[in-house]
């Protein structure tokens, strides 16, 4: 894409939710994924404070684009982000504090986030301000639905539970469904693979595969496997590499 | 016919074909399986006969069902997915409920097996890895034995001789063997041989997996590297570790599912290595993380997990057990002239 073409808003936009879906298509931010999604509440708290980071560092970075030389245009993007991070994390810890302390170091972590850092590189750092803020909500709009799918079906089948401790995030006095009982009149039980590692994976790699069908149908035909048809190819070193093809 | 036409027959090797088909080699298996099944049925009564039908027919059903949404070639008929069903039977209490040992089918066929490719391309041994996800999924039920059944008694919870022997190491240590042996606890060895004690369904008899272990080398279907070297590798730590014990390193090998895992499932064609040295490599690991497991584990038993283990290990076997071409030297690495500089 030509720099100085104009951005489509509408397309970055909707391109971060499903058909580059930072954590399902672009495969970003996998261990903040795998972590945090054991129950929704925790995914959902996650994917909103990385969406915020994402949104204002990435108009940050595009609005200092010009000034920031390419060469030391990592540290710069680093320091921009990890301001953003602190202030999020100030606001969690002061009006969320539940979630601060369910999410831990992954609050913190959100500074070395795959998806924020190549958003600045792969998008914020070629394109002007608004577009580069719609790209970041687009995508953090797609994390977070990711993180609510994976948390759902983990939380559901790993624990009995759906939107366990909403309360303790929210307010209100609704504190979730919990299946639990039903279940053990059923004379069954939750599957406790689901809320660790092990499952965390396979749940992600069978969502992964569902993203894939739903983007692409049938899947790539082997032609179009080269960078043209990757949804990393923005963000891609091989891409400059140009293949003979 | 065209063929018969033809002087010169081009294509591409292999030229020489052996007998074994798929279906021939897994009808060996399950005859090999019998007389653990039949020992079960006897040790733990007609349950386990019923949770054994219960695990192939769900395993068969999961694998017509997958290759049909998948809209790939039927593979029912090559019986792997029998063998799956049986041994993941085998590696169950006799008390656990039939929803879980569906879900066991499911995660074999479906999970390990059907989305990596089917049958020879699983990345590790479908009935071990569903064993797993139920062990660690419903740990109370899938440690809930129960005492044989055998003479008409009652089936009761009961704790497995490994239970017994995992007090004896590690920083709990509060008994000895002879204690042990003396309360009454652990079984005679002659019973442990026979089977009767508490365990899964098909892992308790030693005699009847030594019968159809010896059908299987007879027949060829498996070679002896992987089981020696597991049992051989687990058995001297064992020695080493007991001060040359044999009383103890018998209850050890006979104890769990170390004869089962050794002889059915790490000798698993697609999830073991193919040269001998790797074999002996594989087997020796499973041996060496078994015996690490059952002496400073928090767990009692490590079998599955070791063969799980050696299973993902095994590519990286292979990798470096490659046997050398034929007339290939290998190429001294030349010093880059930058280097000094």
């Amino acid at each position: 894409m030509a720099n100085d073409k104009k951005p489509n808003l509408g397309h970055e936009l909707t391109k971060g939710f499903l058909k580059e879906n930072p954590v399902l298509r672009l495969v970003l931010g996998t261990c903040p994924t795998l972590a945090t999604s054991t129950s929704v509440v925790n995914g959902v708290g996650m994917g909103i404070a990385a969406t915020l980071v994402l949104i204002c560092s990435n108009m940050a970075i595009s609005a200092l684009r010009r000034v920031i030389p390419s060469k030391a245009r990592i540290p710069a993007y680093i320091v921009i982000i990890a301001s953003f991070v602190t202030v999020v994390q100030m606001l969690v810890k002061a009006f969320v504090p539940a979630l601060d302390e369910s999410l831990g170091v992954f609050l913190p972590l959100i500074v070395v986030n795959c998806i924020i850092l190549g958003r600045a590189e792969a998008f914020a750092g070629k394109n002007p301000v608004l577009a580069s803020g719609v790209d970041g909500l687009g995508m953090g709009i797609g994390f977070t639905a990711a993180l609510f799918c994976m948390g759902t079906v983990r939380e559901i089948l790993g624990a009995g539970t759906f939107l366990s401790g909403i309360d303790t995030m929210i307010g209100g006095s609704f504190t979730g469904f919990d299946f639990t009982g039903v279940l053990e009149k059923l004379h069954l039980a939750p599957m406790t693979i689901f809320i660790l590692p092990a499952g965390g994976f396979f749940v992600f790699g069978i969502l992964m595969a569902v993203a894939n069908r739903l983007a692409e149908g049938k899947g790539l035909k082997k032609a179009e496997n080269a960078c043209a048809g990757c949804p990393m190819a923005a963000s891609c070193g091989r891409k400059t590499e140009e293949k003979a093809q | 016919m065209m063929e018969d036409n033809r002087k010169l027959i081009v294509s591409a090797s292999p030229h020489v074909k052996s007998v074994h088909t798929v279906r021939g080699v897994m009808l060996d298996v399950i005859i090999a399986l019998i007389p653990a099944a039949c020992a079960g049925v006897a040790v733990f009564g007609f349950r386990a006969a019923w949770l054994i039908a219960l695990c192939v027919g769900s395993s068969v059903l999961f694998e017509y069902l997958a290759r049909r949404v998948m809209r790939r070639p039927n593979t029912v008929g090559d019986l792997t997915a029998v063998i799956t069903g049986m041994l993941l039977a085998f590696n169950l209490p006799v008390k656990t409920p039939e929803w879980i040992c569906v879900i066991g089918a499911f995660v074999a066929i479906v999970v390990v097996k059907q989305f990596f490719g089917g049958v020879g391309q699983n990345f590790a041994n479908p009935a071990i890895t569903a064993r797993i996800v139920l062990l660690v999924s419903f740990a109370s039920v899938m440690t809930n034995f129960t005492s044989p059944v055998v003479g008409g008694a009652d089936a009761v919870s009961a704790a497995t001789p490994l239970s017994f022997l995992g007090r004896l190491h590690g920083a709990a240590a509060d008994t000895t063997l002879s204690a042990l042996l003396e309360s009454g606890s652990l079984p005679a060895l002659s019973q442990m041989f026979l089977g009767v004690r508490p365990g899964c369904i098909g892992e308790t008899s030693a005699l009847a997996l030594l019968l159809g272990a010896a059908y299987l080398l007879i027949r060829r279907v498996i070679r002896i590297t992987i089981p020696a070297a597991y049992i051989g590798a687990f058995a001297l730590i064992m020695l080493l570790v007991s001060g040359f014990d044999l009383t103890y390193v018998a209850y050890e090998l006979l104890s769990g599912g170390l004869l089962l895992g050794a002889f059915f499932m790490a000798t698993d064609y697609t999830t073991s290595p193919i040269n001998t040295l790797g074999k002996i490599v594989f087997g020796a690991g499973c041996g060496i993380l078994t015996a690490v497991i059952r002496l400073y584990g928090s767990l009692p038993e490590g079998v599955s997990y070791s063969i799980l283990l050696m299973n993902i290990a095994c590519p990286l076997i292979e990798r470096f057990t490659a046997p050398k071409y034929f007339g290939y030297i290998k190429q001294k690495k030349e010093k880059k002239a930058g280097d000094a500089a």
